[in-house]
C-alpha cells in the first residue's frame, strides 16, 4: 500500500499539467456541462488535441491507437482534467462504451474502420438502450431488427440518448427474434445515425435545455456486417458495455464531484456559514475522500486481480446522492439569495435530480448490490 | 499509487479474523471479563513494531477486534498509550505485563482493568478511581484519582488515537452487516427469505456502501498515520466520524433487519450497537470532528 504517485505516475501528471496548461484557454474552463458540451465548437476542437496530445484512449492496447498505460493513468487524466476544469472529450460515448465494447466483441474490419475515429473526435457516437417501455429493464428492448438477407431492417424508439443530434453512429440494442426466451433475442447492432429513416428529436429536461434526445427508427436498414457479436447474444455484448461504463465511471464521477466541491468551497469562504453549513460542507467533503480512496481500492483490486473489485459497487450510487446533496447545499450557503437563477449552480442543482436515475438508477443499483455482492436472493 | 492490501497483511487480517472467532464466538458468555490478554502478547499483537509491522497492520487488528466485539482494554493499550510510552515502557505491554488507558476529558475507559492512565498532558498515574456507567458494559469507565504522577518519555498522537477507534468501529460496522445478511437470507415469512423484498435488502445494500466508504477512510488515515502524512489530523478527524456513524447505522438498520429477535438481550447485535454508541460518543463525537474539518477547509 503506497498512495503515492509512483515515479512513472508522477513524471506523467507532470507532463499531463502542463501540457493542459499549454492547450487549454482560460475562458474555456469551467463550463457548466450539459448541453453547453455540444454547442461549443471549441469542444470539438479540444477532443482533437486531446487526441494529438496521446491522451484519448490512454487504457485502449495499442494496436487499436490507445497508449495501452495501466487504469491509473485514466485516473490521473479525470483527475487533472477535472482540476484544470476543462470540457470533456466529445466521444464519451465512443470512448467509454462503444469503443470497448468493438475491442471486445467487434470483427477486425470492425476494429479497423470503428476505433481510430472515436479516439480523433471524426466521428460521434451515442447509445440507444433505453426505451420508453424497457428503461431499467433493458431486457424488455423493443426496437425490432428483422432479418432480411444481408440487412437489418429496424424499427422502434429509442430515448435519453445523448449525443444523437450529433453523433454518426448508435450503439443499438434490438430484438431480433420475439419468439425466443428474454435474454436470447436480442442482438446489438451499430447503427449509421445518416441512414434514411432515422429521425432525431430533442428531448427538453427540466433544466429548460435539450441534452438527450429521442431517435425514431423506421425501417432503417442496418447491414448484417454491422451486428455486433452473433445475432442473439445482444445481452451479453451490452453487459460488456455496460461494465466498461461501470469500471471507468467511478474516477470520472469524483473528479468532478472534486471539482464542484471546490468551488462550493470558495463560495462557503466567502460567505463565512453557520455551523449547520459547516457540518453539512465537512459531510460532503468526507463522503467525496471516502469516494476517492474507494475508487483507488477498486482500482487497486482490479490491478491486482483483472476483475472490478465489488468496493467499486457503491461508488455511482453514493457519488449520485451527493452531488445532489452538495448542488443543493450551494443553493442553501446563499440563503435567501439561493433561490435566484445564478446560472451556474442552478443548473447544476436540477441536473443532479437526473444522476439517480441515469446509469442505472439507484434502486436497480441497489438490487445489484443486494444480489450479487451480498448474495441475497433474487426480488424478481 | 497502490491502495490494495498485500498478501501479508490479507494474510493477518484472516489470521485474525479466524483466531478471535475462535476465542470470542457470538454464543460466548458475554458477561466473562477473560480476555485472553497473555494470548495477545504471544501473538505479538501488543506491540506489532516488533515484527516491523506498522499502523496499516495495527488498524487491521483494530478492525477484526471490533468485528468480534472483543473485550479486553486493546484500544486503550495499543490505540491511545502506546505514543506516550518510552521503550521500556513499551516492552512491559509487549509482555503482556502492563496495561494502559489513557483520561480523556475526565474519563477514563477500563479505569479498574488497567494498570496506569495517562493524564494531564504527559504524566502516568496508576490506575485508582471509581467507576461511573458506560454505554458498553464490556467498556467500563472510571473517573482517575490522580496520585504518584509520573512525567512520560512519549507524546500523544490524536491521529493515530481516532483512527485506531475508527478501524474498530469498521470492523463493529462489518460485522452488523454480516449479521443482518445471514438473517435475510434465512429468515422465511410469506414464503419467502425476507432479504426478497426489497424493503429489507435496500438498507442491507445501503450499509455494503457505507462500510466500503468507511473501509477507505480508516486505511487512508490509517496510511497517513504510519507515513507521518501532513494529511493525518484530517484524514483521522474525517475517519473517525464518518466510521462510528455509519457503525452505529449499520447496527439500527440490523436490529430492524432481525426484527423481534434483534431487540432481545438474548441476541447479540445489542453488544455491538453499544459498541457502536461508545465508539462514536467517545472523545469527540462525528459532529465536532465534521466542524474540525469545516474550520480546517475554509481556513
Amino acid at each position: 500500500m503506497d498512495l503515492r504517485d509512483t515515479p512513472e505516475e508522477a513524471t506523467f501528471r507532470q507532463e499531463l499539467r502542463a501540457w493542459v496548461e499549454a492547450n487549454l484557454p482560460e475562458e474555456k474552463r469551467g463550463g457548466r456541462g450539459g448541453a453547453q458540451r455540444f454547442d461549443d465548437p471549441f469542444v470539438r476542437e479540444w477532443s482533437r488535441k486531446l487526441y494529438e496530445g496521446g491522451y484519448a484512449g490512454l487504457t485502449w492496447p495499442k494496436e487499436y491507437g490507445g497508449a495501452g498505460t495501466p487504469y491509473s493513468f485514466q485516473a490521473i487524466l479525470y483527475e487533472e482534467l477535472a482540476a484544470a476544469q476543462a470540457p470533456s472529450h466529445v466521444g464519451v460515448i465512443g470512448l467509454g462504451m462503444a469503443g470497448p465494447t468493438i475491442i471486445a466483441h467487434g470483427t477486425e474490419e470492425q476494429k479497423n474502420r470503428y476505433l481510430q475515429p472515436i479516439l480523433a473526435a471524426d466521428e460521434i457516437w451515442c447509445q440507444g438502450f433505453s426505451e420508453p417501455d424497457a428503461g431499467s429493464d433493458l431486457a424488455a428492448a423493443r426496437t425490432r431488427a428483422e432479418r432480411r438477407g444481408d440487412v437489418y431492417v429496424v424499427n422502434g424508439q429509442k430515448v435519453w440518448s445523448s449525443f444523437a443530434h450529433i453523433a454518426d453512429f448508435c450503439i443499438l440494442v434490438t430484438q431480433s427474434d420475439p419468439a425466443t426466451p428474454r435474454y436470447e433475442n436480442l442482438t446489438y447492432l451499430i447503427a449509421d445515425m445518416h441512414a434514411p429513416g432515422v429521425e432525431v428529436r430533442p428531448l427538453r429536461q427540466i433544466t429548460g435545455e435539450a441534452e438527450f434526445n429521442e431517435i425514431f427508427f423506421s425501417d432503417v436498414q442496418v447491414p448484417v456486417e454491422n451486428r455486433l457479436g452473433e445475432e442473439g447474444e445482444g445481452w451479453q455484448v451490452a453487459m460488456t458495455t455496460l461494465l466498461h461504463e461501470r469500471a471507468t465511471l467511478g474516477f470520472a464521477l469524483t473528479a468532478t464531484l472534486d471539482a464542484l466541491f471546490g468551488r462550493l468551497l470558495r463560495d462557503a469562504q466567502e460567505l463565512d456559514p453557520g455551523p449547520l453549513a459547516r457540518d453539512a460542507l465537512a459531510r460532503e467533503w468526507i463522503e467525496l475522500q471516502a469516494l476517492l480512496y474507494t475508487n483507488y481500492r477498486a482500482l487497486g483490486t482490479y490491478e491486482r486481480t483483472g476483475v472490478p473489485g465489488p468496493e467499486g459497487s457503491g461508488v455511482k450510487l453514493r457519488w449520485s446522492e451527493a452531488n445532489q446533496r452538495l448542488t443543493k447545499l450551494a443553493r442553501e450557503i446563499r440563503g435567501p439569495e439561493g433561490i435566484h437563477d445564478d446560472g451556474w449552480w442552478n443548473h447544476q442543482q436540477l441536473r443532479s435530480r437526473g444522476n439517480t436515475i441515469e446509469a442505472g438508477t439507484s434502486e436497480v443499483l441497489r438490487n445489484i448490490i443486494a444480489e450479487r455482492v451480498l448474495g441475497l436472493p433474487r426480488s424478481r | 499509487m497502490d491502495f490494495a492490501l498485500n498478501e501479508d497483511q490479507l494474510e493477518l487480517r484472516q489470521a485474525a479474523r479466524a483466531w478471535l472467532a475462535d476465542r470470542f464466538p457470538l454464543d460466548r458468555e458475554w458477561d466473562s471479563t477473560d480476555d485472553r490478554w497473555a494470548e495477545l502478547a504471544e501473538l505479538g499483537w501488543l506491540d506489532v513494531s516488533e515484527a516491523e509491522l506498522g499502523f496499516v497492520e495495527e488498524a487491521l487488528l483494530l478492525e477484526e477486534l471490533g468485528y468480534t466485539c472483543y473485550p479486553g482494554p486493546y484500544l486503550a493499550t495499543v490505540g491511545f498509550a502506546l505514543p506516550w510510552l518510552s521503550p521500556e515502557q513499551r516492552a512491559r505491554v509487549a509482555a503482556g505485563e502492563e496495561r494502559w488507558s489513557v483520561d480523556v476529558d475526565g474519563y477514563v475507559p477500563w479505569l479498574g482493568a488497567v494498570d496506569f492512565v495517562v493524564s494531564d498532558g504527559g504524566t502516568a498515574y496508576p490506575a485508582r478511581g471509581e467507576e461511573v456507567t458506560s454505554v458498553d458494559p464490556s467498556r467500563p469507565m472510571g473517573r482517575l484519582e490522580k496520585a504518584d504522577g509520573e512525567a512520560l518519555a512519549g507524546n500523544r498522537n490524536l491521529p493515530r488515537a481516532r483512527t485506531a477507534s475508527a478501524a474498530e468501529a469498521l470492523g463493529v460496522a462489518q460485522r452488523a452487516l454480516d449479521l443482518g445478511v445471514e438473517h435475510a437470507k434465512t429468515r422465511v415469512q410469506f414464503g419467502k427469505p425476507i432479504g426478497t423484498y426489497q424493503a429489507v435488502s435496500h438498507p442491507l445494500a445501503q450499509t455494503y456502501t457505507d462500510v466500503e466508504l468507511a473501509r477507505s477512510l480508516v486505511y487512508w488515515a490509517a496510511w497517513c498515520v504510519a507515513e507521518d502524512d501532513d494529511r493525518a489530523p484530517i484524514a483521522a478527524a474525517a475517519a473517525k466520524a464518518f466510521a462510528t456513524e455509519a457503525a452505529v447505522a449499520a447496527c439500527e438498520r440490523s436490529i430492524q433487519v432481525h426484527g423481534g429477535i434483534g431487540f432481545t438481550w438474548e441476541h447479540p447485535l445489542h453488544r455491538f450497537y453499544k459498541r457502536a454508541l461508545w465508539l462514536e460518543g467517545f472523545g469527540r463525537r462525528p459532529a465536532d470532528l465534521r466542524l474540525e474539518v469545516a474550520e480546517a477547509l475554509l481556513a
